[in-house]
């Protein structure tokens, strides 16, 4: 035999090659004899135990889901230039190590990614990097000093973070969305309204649609471009007059109509001083309904 | 009746061996709170399985409402959590969990850590159990930005202006994410590809892998 009997051979062929000898060194768990004390069977003794233990951390669970309504702000908006941005709590100490200067600004590489991917590298490799026999963590000085010091800057770290969260709501005087919409929302109901964060635009109606003056508009061809109900048209960047009002006041739109307003014509020849007087009334008077 | 349908598909199948192999072992009173009471460390691990499944149980019942589109999905979450039966219940169980699976993972982690539990010959069961670690924060990391409100959004803002500063892959790697060259309809869309159908297979594929080790090696001796 080419490797005679060295015993830590893995593979160690007996007689015919095609048999394996199995030594079973470490890939059979050990019997329960191996081990001192009062083992007992998995299933079901074991089992039964442990989902007693499951059932105290689902009920807890479980209150804690009644008692505290997962958290919603209002809808995403990148025009949004004073939200403070806000990462989940287990992200906050990588957040709050990269606002320090040797992780940011020139040295960002060395925060984002030199110092993160050695320590996570190393918790990953924690087996081939702490390679002794001793498993006691009071016996192994250097790995359990590098982890509780981990850990304390974990938490150092989140909670620096937390507070500077913090302290930015109160100079800034914000409330976190999430509790302004729970709390827009509990004042709906009290008065027994409805309450959406989602903003519809709602379709403006128009004031006194039989008034006479909407005779006028039709004559002076107002129609040809604002459109036969005087929605505008959006593509042609022609305003709707559906609550002008809200945007020009009376005098204003007088000046309009009487001298043109960029892609507007004046009508100045078309309707008499009193007609226009008579249209821009009832247009001033196109407000939104409160 | 158990008995008899166990047997004949045991018959056909043979998967008493199977099932032995799953179940039929014995716990040392060393990870028995039962006996000492310290041994509730030992707990964690299964814990985080337990929630894990309810993660995956409690999302399968979210998409059922959720729409990954950026009109519609504040409005379908809003719609869930606020006019569904129980959707606020569905929801909590899932925004809580996220946060309690990390808890549960980090004592997991932790405990394996100062018990010395990931040494020969389990090097391979702890590499694993911290690839599933990440597949997690992940898993946080992508379905943070789903509800999409503005808490959301400029949180993944910050996440892919990280992903940005990593030297000459950085610019790549967020438009990967992102979908282009801002947050918006694809990076919605792409992360919700990878927070339901990505990650949680490569997390399944790797608790086998857990699973299949600590059954293959047991649990590590008494200190």
């Amino acid at each position: 035999m080419a490797h005679g009997h060295k015993s830590d051979e893995k593979i160690v062929y007996v007689g015919d090659s095609r048999i394996r000898k199995r030594t079973n060194k470490n890939s059979v768990p050990p019997d329960y004899t191996a081990f001192p004390g009062k083992s007992e069977v998995f299933i079901p003794n074991f089992l039964l135990k442990e989902w007693l233990v499951g059932c105290v951390v689902l009920v807890g669970f479980l209150v804690l889901t009644i008692s505290e309504a997962p958290p919603l702000g209002y809808p995403a908006d990148p025009t949004n230039t004073a939200f403070i941005p806000m990462p989940d709590w287990y992200f906050l100490f990588l957040y709050q190590y990269l606002k320090y200067p040797y992780a940011s600004g020139d040295y960002v590489v060395l925060g984002s990614v030199f110092v993160p991917g050695i320590a996570f590298g190393a918790l990953l490799l924690a087996p081939f990097l702490d390679t002794g026999k001793e498993r006691r963590f009071y016996r192994r000085p250097v790995t359990s000093a590098l982890m509780i010091l981990s850990l304390i800057s974990l938490v150092y770290l989140t909670k620096v973070s937390w507070d500077h969260y913090q302290h930015e709501l109160e100079i800034t005087n914000t409330v976190p969305e999430h509790i302004e919409r729970e709390e827009k929302a509990r004042e709906a109901a009290e008065k027994g309204e409805s309450f959406s964060a989602v903003k519809k635009e709602e379709p403006v109606a128009l004031v006194d649609a039989n008034d006479p003056a909407m005779d006028i508009a039709k004559a002076a061809k107002c129609i040809t471009c604002h459109s036969p109900d005087l929605n505008g048209n959006p593509k042609a960047k022609v305003p709707s007059l559906h609550g002008i009002g809200d945007v020009y006041s009376k005098e204003e739109l007088v000046n309009i109509v009487t001298n043109g307003n960029g892609g507007m014509p004046s009508f100045k020849d078309t309707l008499s001083a009193a007609e226009i007087d008579q249209l821009t009334t009832w247009l001033a008077k196109q407000k939104k309904a409160q | 009746m158990f008995k008899a349908v166990y047997n004949w598909i045991d018959e056909r199948l043979d998967v008493a061996p199977l099932w032995r192999d799953v179940a039929d072992h014995e716990v040392p009173e060393h990870v028995n709170p039962a006996h000492h009471f310290s041994a509730f460390v030992y707990c964690f691990g299964g814990l985080t399985f337990f929630i894990t499944v309810i993660q995956i149980l409690s999302g399968m019942f979210l998409t059922m409402y959720f729409v990954p589109d950026i009109n519609n999905a504040y409005a379908s979450v809003d719609y869930l959590q606020h006019k569904v039966a129980f959707g606020g219940i569905v929801r909590g169980m899932h925004h809580w969990g996220a946060s309690l699976v990390i808890v549960m993972m980090f004592l997991h982690t932790l405990r394996v850590f100062f018990t010395g539990s990931y040494k020969a010959p389990r090097e391979m069961n702890w590499v694993v159990g911290m690839l599933i670690f990440f597949v997690m924060l992940g898993l946080g990391f992508t379905g943070y930005l789903l509800p999409w409100d503005n808490k959301a959004y400029y949180a993944t803002k910050v996440g892919m202006q990280i992903a940005e500063s990593v030297p000459y892959i950085g610019v790549y790697l967020k438009e990967l994410m992102q979908g282009g060259t801002i947050v918006g309809a694809q990076t919605l869309t792409r992360f919700f590809a990878i927070h339901v159908f990505f990650l949680p297979g490569a997390l399944l594929a790797l608790l086998a892998g857990h699973f299949f080790m600590i059954r293959k090696q047991g649990i590590s001796g008494p200190l």
